[in-house]
This record gives C-alpha cells, sequence and structure tokens, in this order.
C-alpha cells in the first residue's frame, strides 16, 4: 500500500478531481497549505514595509493507494494538475504500513478497496 | 532612492503653492450661525452671546451627529484596529473599544464635563457640573446657543470616548487589560479633559490665544497621538516585530473599519458646526473632500513606491486625511481641502513606511504615525490655509494674510505635544507601579484573547 501526497496548484482541484474519479480512485483527504518552491514566492506589502514571508496558497490531497493503482493515481493527478508553469506542484510516495476501515475494523487492503 | 520621494514632497509643496491663487479667488459663502465652540480671535472684549433659543434643525443635527461620533469609536475604531491585529488578539481591540465606550460614558457624566468644559478657568474646569449638576436643556449660550446644555455635553461625550481609545494601536497586542483600565480612567481624567479645556473651555488658554481646532486636531488626534507614541516606547516591542510588518488577519475588517469611520466622521466635523447651517455643510463638503484627495494619494503613492496600490492604503489613507482636516473643517475651504489631504498621505506614508522601520518603535497599528502626525499637519495647515470668508467666527491663516495664526497653532501644537508626553509618561509609569503594563511573555505568545479574556474569536474546530 502506498500514501500518495500530491501538493497541486489551487485551481487545478477539481480537474484533478474529475480524473481521479475516472481512474475509480474515490478515497481522498484535501486541506489548503502554503508552501513555496525554488522561486520563493511573492511577499506581501503592507503600509509601505515588505514583510518577509512568502508563501502562497497551494491545495493538498492525501490519496492511499494498493499498489496495484500507484502509477494510474499519479497520472490522473499529474493531467489534472499540470498546466506547464512554474508552481505546478509535486507528488510523493510513501510506504505506507497499514490501513484500518474504522467502521468495519477491515485493515490492509481491503481496507482501501 | 530618497530622491524619488523628495521629488514628491516637492511636487506637493508645488501643488500647495499654484493652488494658491484658487484659494484666494475662491467665493465661498460665509456662515449665518457661527458656532460658539469656534474661537474668535483673542480679544479684550468677549462677543455678546447670540440669544439662546433651542433650534430643532440645530438639535436633530446635532443629535444625529453625536450618534455618528459613537459609532466611530464601535464598531468603527473597533474593527479598524481589529483586523490589524493577529487573530489572537482581535477581541481584546474590540473589548478595549467597547469597554471605553463604556467606562468613559460615565466618567462623563460623573465629572469629566465638568473638568473639562466646567465655567472655571485655569488648569481645569472645575467641579461645578459633577454628576450633571446645572446641566439641564436650556442652551449655555457660551457653547452652543441653539441646543440643549446637555445635548452639548453628550456630543463632547463622544468625543471624550474615542480619544484614549485610538491610543489602543499603539499599545495593542499586549497590554495588561487592568492596566488599560486603570490607564484609560487615569489619562481621560488628566489629559484629555485639561487639553479639551485649554482649547474649547470658556477661559481655556488656547482659545484666548487663538489657537483654531474646529473638531478636535489638538485636542484629540494629536493628544492621543503622542501618548500613542509614549506608551508604544514604554511597552516595548511586540515579540516577534523585528523590523518586519505583522500582517493583518483580516483586511475587510479593517476596511469596514475605516468605512465607518468616514461616515462618522461626517458627525465628527460638521457636528461641530453645533447648528444644521452653511457651516455645517462647508464642514461635511470638506471632510469628504480631504479623506478622497489623501485615500487616492496614498493609493498612488503606494503604486510608485511598491509597484501596485493596497486596500490597505487606501484605508488607511483616507483616515490620514480624516484626521488632517479635523482641526481644519469649520475654517477652509474645498482646494486647501484637497491640497491637505494630498500632503498628509504623502507625510503620513514617508512616517510610516520609513521613518517608523528606520527608527523601529513598535507603535502596532500607526496611532502616532497616522493620528499623532496627521493631527500635527491638520493643525498647522489649519494656520495656513483658514479664511474667514468661510468662518467669520475664526480667523485668516498664512496663505490669507495673517502669518500670526500660523505661529499660535504652532503654540498649541507644541502645548499640546509636552503636556500629552509628560503626563502620559507619568501615568504609564503610576500604572505599571500599581498592576504593571505589559502582560508575559507567554501569555503574549498565547494571546491576549485567551490569556486576558478567556475568549476565542474564531472556532477552528467545532
Amino acid at each position: 500500500m502506498k500514501m500518495v501526497i500530491a501538493i497541486i496548484q489551487a485551481h487545478r482541484l477539481d480537474d484533478v478531481k474529475k480524473e481521479l474519479y475516472k481512474e475509480e480512485v474515490n478515497l481522498i483527504t484535501v486541506n489548503e497549505v502554503l508552501g513555496h518552491g525554488r522561486q520563493m514566492g511573492v511577499s506581501e506589502v503592507y503600509r509601505g514595509v515588505k514583510e518577509n514571508g512568502n508563501l502562497l496558497r497551494k491545495i493538498r490531497l492525501e490519496i492511499a493507494v494498493n499498489d496495484a493503482f500507484l502509477e494510474r493515481t499519479i497520472k490522473a493527478v499529474t493531467r489534472g494538475a499540470r498546466t506547464g508553469e512554474v508552481g505546478d506542484g509535486k507528488i510523493f510516495v510513501l510506504e505506507l504500513q497499514d490501513c484500518i476501515r474504522i467502521r468495519t475494523g477491515e485493515t490492509g487492503g481491503a481496507a482501501i478497496g | 532612492m530618497f530622491r524619488k520621494y523628495f521629488v514628491m514632497l516637492s511636487l506637493a509643496s508645488i501643488l500647495t503653492l499654484l493652488a494658491l491663487p484658487a484659494i484666494i479667488s475662491a467665493d465661498d459663502t460665509a456662515v449665518t450661525n457661527p458656532p460658539a465652540q469656534v474661537v474668535a480671535v483673542a480679544a479684550a472684549v468677549p462677543a455678546p452671546a447670540p440669544a439662546a433659543k433651542i433650534d430643532s434643525g440645530d438639535t436633530s443635527w446635532v443629535l444625529t451627529s453625536t450618534a455618528l461620533v459613537m459609532l466611530m469609536t464601535l464598531p468603527g475604531l473597533a474593527f479598524f484596529y481589529g483586523g490589524l491585529v493577529r487573530k489572537k488578539n482581535v477581541l481584546s481591540i474590540l473589548m478595549q473599544c467597547g469597554v471605553m465606550l463604556c467606562v468613559i460614558s460615565l466618567q462623563w457624566v460623573l465629572f469629566g464635563y465638568s473638568l473639562a468644559f466646567g465655567p472655571a478657568k485655569g488648569f481645569w474646569g472645575g467641579l461645578q457640573w459633577i454628576g450633571l449638576s446645572g446641566v439641564g436643556f436650556a442652551p449655555y449660550p457660551d457653547y452652543s446657543p441653539t441646543i440643549p446644555h446637555q445635548l452639548f455635553m453628550i456630543f463632547q461625550a463622544m468625543f471624550a470616548v474615542i480619544t484614549p481609545a485610538l491610543i489602543v494601536g499603539a499599545f495593542a497586542e499586549r497590554m495588561k487589560f487592568s492596566a488599560f483600565l486603570l490607564f484609560s480612567i487615569l489619562w481621560s481624567t488628566f489629559v484629555y479633559c485639561p487639553v479639551a479645556h485649554w482649547v474649547w473651555g470658556v477661559g481655556g488658554f488656547l482659545r484666548d490665544m487663538g489657537a483654531l481646532d474646529f473638531a478636535g486636531g489638538t485636542v484629540v488626534h494629536i493628544n492621543a497621538g503622542i501618548a500613542a507614541l509614549v506608551t508604544a516606547l514604554v511597552l516595548g516591542k511586540r515579540k516577534g516585530y523585528e523590523n518586519q510588518p505583522i500582517p493583518p488577519h483580516n483586511i475587510p475588517f479593517t476596511v469596514i473599519g475605516a468605512g465607518l469611520l468616514w461616515f462618522g466622521w461626517f458627525g465628527f466635523n460638521s457636528g461641530s458646526a453645533l447648528s444644521a447651517s452653511g457651516l455645517a455643510v462647508s464642514a461635511f463638503v470638506v471632510t469628504n473632500t480631504a479623506a478622497a484627495a489623501a485615500g487616492l494619494a496614498w493609493a498612488l503613492l503606494e503604486w510608485v513606491h511598491n509597484g501596485k496600490p493596497t486596500t490597505l492604503g487606501v484605508a488607511t489613507g483616507a483616515v490620514a486625511g480624516l484626521v488632517a482636516i479635523t482641526p481644519a473643517s469649520g475654517f477652509v475651504g474645498v482646494i486647501p481641502a484637497i491640497v491637505i489631504g494630498i500632503m498628509v498621505s504623502v507625510i503620513c506614508f514617508i512616517m510610516v513606511a520609513f521613518v517608523k522601520p528606520k527608527i523601529g518603535y513598535d507603535d502596532s497599528l500607526d496611532a502616532f504615525g497616522v493620528h499623532g502626525i496627521g493631527g500635527i499637519w491638520g493643525a498647522l495647515a489649519t494656520g495656513l490655509f483658514a479664511s474667514k470668508a468661510i468662518n467669520p467666527a475664526g480667523s485668516d491663516g498664512l496663505f490669507f494674510g495673517n502669518p500670526a495664526q500660523f505661529l499660535v497653532q504652532l503654540k498649541a501644537v507644541a502645548v499640546t505635544i509636552a503636556y500629552s508626553l509628560v503626563m502620559t509618561l507619568i501615568i504609564c509609569k503610576v500604572v505599571d507601579l500599581i498592576v504593571g503594563l505589559r502582560v508575559k511573555e507567554k501569555d503574549e505568545i498565547m494571546g491576549l484573547d485567551l490569556t486576558q479574556h478567556r475568549e476565542g474569536a474564531y472556532t477552528v474546530l467545532e
């Protein structure tokens, strides 16, 4: 089992979700995050003084997948999120030790379905 | 880099000089009811008080203005400042403004009004009107010949409320609530009341000297602005403030506050005419004009300096314009109002964007940078642009052939600065001895809302 963490542009969320549903990946957690890459973000100005914080809004997705679905998930996220511009984001793949469905107690691959 | 600003400052000064012909040739209508609050140039024989008869138009307008000025403190100033602090401290700001309204409202009717406007001469107005004894519904002609005395009193109450509330902007996010309460009561009694007496009270020495302050440039803005500087320096910088701005948590709140302040300011300035008259209209018009000029000027300054105009900039600029026009509102015409508005944005922008970071003091919400500096410019500008054609009960300023007025304004400004500075320092020390001014460091980090009020403003997890 793997945990796929994807950081994407905020406005690409709808497209990414659509692509994931096409691949029958229906388990997903989403939250808003702040971050930047090598371009170091954009600094804001308040009453004439620049602030040092320079983080941009991004969306983070966490998707637990069985190994068989890993390739399709990565491709789906990439299809939905890619614009070709700087700031498209990253996908991280982590080894997932276990997964438990709380309602029924199923573990392992069955819990991901 | 500084060449850019030197150029801007020069351009603004040239604008002022170019506007002179327009100012001098402007034909503004004179007032029909000169308000008694406005001072005539010092005369050996005081002008005879007009017949004291209640005018319903005047009374309605001043009643409305009183409510408008109340709005300026809560929610106007409360949200203007509230949006500028961090999420964890927003309630402390709202609380301070709200409680100020309660506390000073009571202080005023119990003894504040008597100290500020009572008939005694000298340092204070005396205790004759304690508990509003003797303050009835017939007009008190020395202040306002056409409205009930109690109306004048309650109108002034709202000014007394908002002045200490302005200082909140300097010590935001790090003052103990108990210290704030004690400080506010002492400051209002020992700084606001005397200065109000000197500038507006019958027998007040600055009034008798001929100082012009239509609605509170000296009494409100310079007074509070200097106190703000003192408290900011005494309390020290906020934790984490190292010459970098702490971003506002809710700029929409600040814009709401700025809009409410602009709206309420019509009562602040135009209501100070104490009549529904040509003078009230004149004050209304220049108030709006100065605010508009200043808001736009700040936006343009930012556009040049930072590449983009900001919402916070327009809001700040508009408020600065309102501050600056306050002492001048019943004495100047519309072209000077534009000049006053543009210049205050230039001066305050330089103050807030360059001088403050360079010196490094933490006037959290620019109470000194906008209200103090803006008030000083406004009071001096009154000495430049005042015209008897606008208000015969006032004076002419430097640009109208009377350089003496500018000196009088300068003196009044200097006295107010000196007194406010020394007294505020003393009060700070006294309060520090009794309850301690600043919160503990870990309380400051956790936020005043939770530590001073056991309240959270926004639920994160429900």
